[in-house]
């Protein structure tokens, strides 16, 4: 029987997050929704708002170099031993993103403060870094309860949708998410709950059990979900399937040069407009 | 016998965490990672048998966190973190890192990842442990572009950590919070005062007693080319081809 969050693709799910919507997105191990990337720039989505936990890879360098991203707040942008994300650095040479720099534990902080629906949250350290200087959002306070103790204070953040890629979802649309608890946190904290990719829907009720409830991101959160085979890749997804080494340099080499990032685009991203060019 | 560059970091390293209860590795940071495989060997190997716990960031069987990746910031506030590692693209004089870029942000000439955790570990590890091998006047600077994490001074805010020095291919510096400067304690074998001189680009002190940084015996050798060498690769296995060929 048809269900309301089952959606039939990972570009059905794409069609389901307006242009300048604000996304919140795991990095490059917990999960990443690269189908649904690919599928965002096959719509044509504009600027967006990526907010990264904590750190951003090859989607982001991707969105960036696709043209569709208006403000980066993250981390870090890197592809560890992978490569370098050039599309990522052409896009500040020539300012055309907006960047928010922070630090892992200040979105952790600020998406912990969203889920919770309070405005703002403290958080130690970041005084004296020049993090602060170009984060105007972020204000330092005299700690209320005690003497001669700053301490900064950061906005909640609120995206609109979590966007992310799971093993898989149950009858229901629980998504299984094991220990990667951010992906919750991230999830309850956005407005619109989560779109997800997960690799099958299985006939099994994820909460039935006390084991895999405790892994499992309750239906509750789930705006909708779809079903994409290997939607990670070439990332990789937990110990199901491993980072595609060799695609990650095709892209490296790629992506050095706006004709190559676009032949890119042409050869893995809008696969049926070749084809259908072709015809 | 000859010891590697790489096996002198990773023992240096291990020598460094000698009393720690627990040890934190981020991101891409093979030699810390060893390093806190070997410190872990050798407490296991005290009377009585004694536990270190190990976090390594991108391993699946050495990293106990269920919390999710904010697991690590909140131990390191609960004071459960002995030690960290951080590196830089920049380091200066003062104890500032830059792991953000050069020239002028946000239209940086040269742009790095990101200050990742840097801005609140930092502040609150014990042990904070530079760890940094190419030394020289472009990483070794008088003044860092940016700030990501800066280094203690006296400005009031909650900072029950810091850096207690920092460890290249050439030297290890101590960390003095009261002088707010690096104080040279070793120069690894082969290498020369002057040398560090010449590819230092910030003043730092002396220490009277300067001597040559330790090298591992055999056995220890031993130790970090077989059973240390296959741990950390599971985590590094790119690494452990190049350095440890025998282990991969």
């Amino acid at each position: 029987m048809p269900q309301d969050w089952l959606l039939p693709s990972a570009d059905a799910l794409a069609a389901r997050l307006p242009d300048g919507a604000k996304i919140a997105v795991p990095h490059d191990t917990l999960g990443v929704a690269m189908e649904t990337t690919r599928a965002l720039i096959r719509r044509g989505i504009k600027n967006l708002h990526v907010v990264c936990v904590p750190v951003a890879g090859l989607q982001v360098d991707l969105l960036i170099g696709a043209g569709c991203v208006a403000t980066l707040e993250t981390s870090a942008v890197t592809f560890g031993e992978h490569g370098t994300p050039y599309r990522f650095h052409d896009a500040l040479r020539r300012g055309t993103i907006r960047m928010l720099d922070a630090t892992c534990p200040a979105i952790h902080a600020a998406l912990e403060a969203g889920r919770k629906n309070i405005p703002f949250i403290p958080l130690r350290g970041l005084l004296g870094s020049d993090l602060v200087v170009h984060r105007p959002d972020w204000k330092t306070i005299d700690n209320p309860f005690a003497k001669n103790d700053p301490i900064a204070l950061l906005p909640a953040i609120r995206p609109d949708f979590a966007v992310f890629h799971a093993p898989y979802a149950d009858r229901v649309g629980n998504i299984f998410i094991g220990r990667r608890r951010e992906l919750a946190t991230m999830t309850q904290a956005s407005l619109g709950g989560a779109l997800v990719t997960v690799e099958e829907v299985r006939d099994v009720d994820l909460l039935a059990s006390e084991e895999t409830a405790a892994g499992t991101l309750p239906a509750l959160y789930v705006a909708h979900a779809a079903i994409a085979k290997h939607g990670a890749w070439p990332c990789g997804l937990w110990d199901l399937y491993p980072t595609d080494e060799s695609h990650f340099r095709r892209y490296a080499e790629l992506a050095r040069s706006a004709d190559g990032f676009a032949r890119y685009l042409d050869e893995f991203v809008h696969v049926g407009r070749q084809a259908a060019a072709a015809e | 016998m000859t010891v590697s560059r790489q096996e002198l970091l990773i023992f240096t390293i291990a020598r460094l965490l000698k009393e720690c209860r627990s040890v934190a590795v981020g991101a891409s940071s093979p030699i810390p990672g060893a390093g806190a495989l070997l410190a872990r060997h050798w407490a296991e190997r005290e009377t009585p048998s004694r536990r270190l716990f190990l976090t390594i960031l991108g391993s699946g069987r050495l990293n106990a966190m269920t919390s999710g990746g904010v697991e690590l910031f909140d131990m390191a506030a609960q004071g459960r973190i002995d030690a960290f590692f951080l590196g830089g693209g920049q380091i200066d004089g003062q104890g500032n890192i830059n792991l953000v870029g050069t020239g002028t942000y946000p239209r940086t000439d040269v742009r790095w990842p990101g200050s990742f955790g840097s801005a609140y570990l930092y502040y609150l590890v014990p042990k904070m442990i530079l760890f940094r091998e190419e030394h020289t006047r472009r990483v070794m600077v008088p003044k860092v572009d940016f700030i990501s994490a800066p280094g203690p001074r006296n400005d009031g805010v909650y900072r029950p950590g810091g850096p207690i020095g920092l460890l290249t291919n050439l030297c290890w510096f101590s960390f003095d919070r009261i002088r707010q400067r690096f104080r040279l304690e070793t120069i690894h074998l082969g290498h020369s005062l002057e040398e560090v001189r010449d590819n230092t680009g910030f003043e730092f002190d002396v220490a009277p007693d300067i001597a040559t940084t330790s090298l591992p015996d055999a056995s220890t050798l031993a130790d970090i080319r077989g059973p240390i060498a296959r741990q950390i690769a599971e985590a590094y296995p790119r690494f452990v081809k190049q350095v440890f060929p025998d282990a991969a």
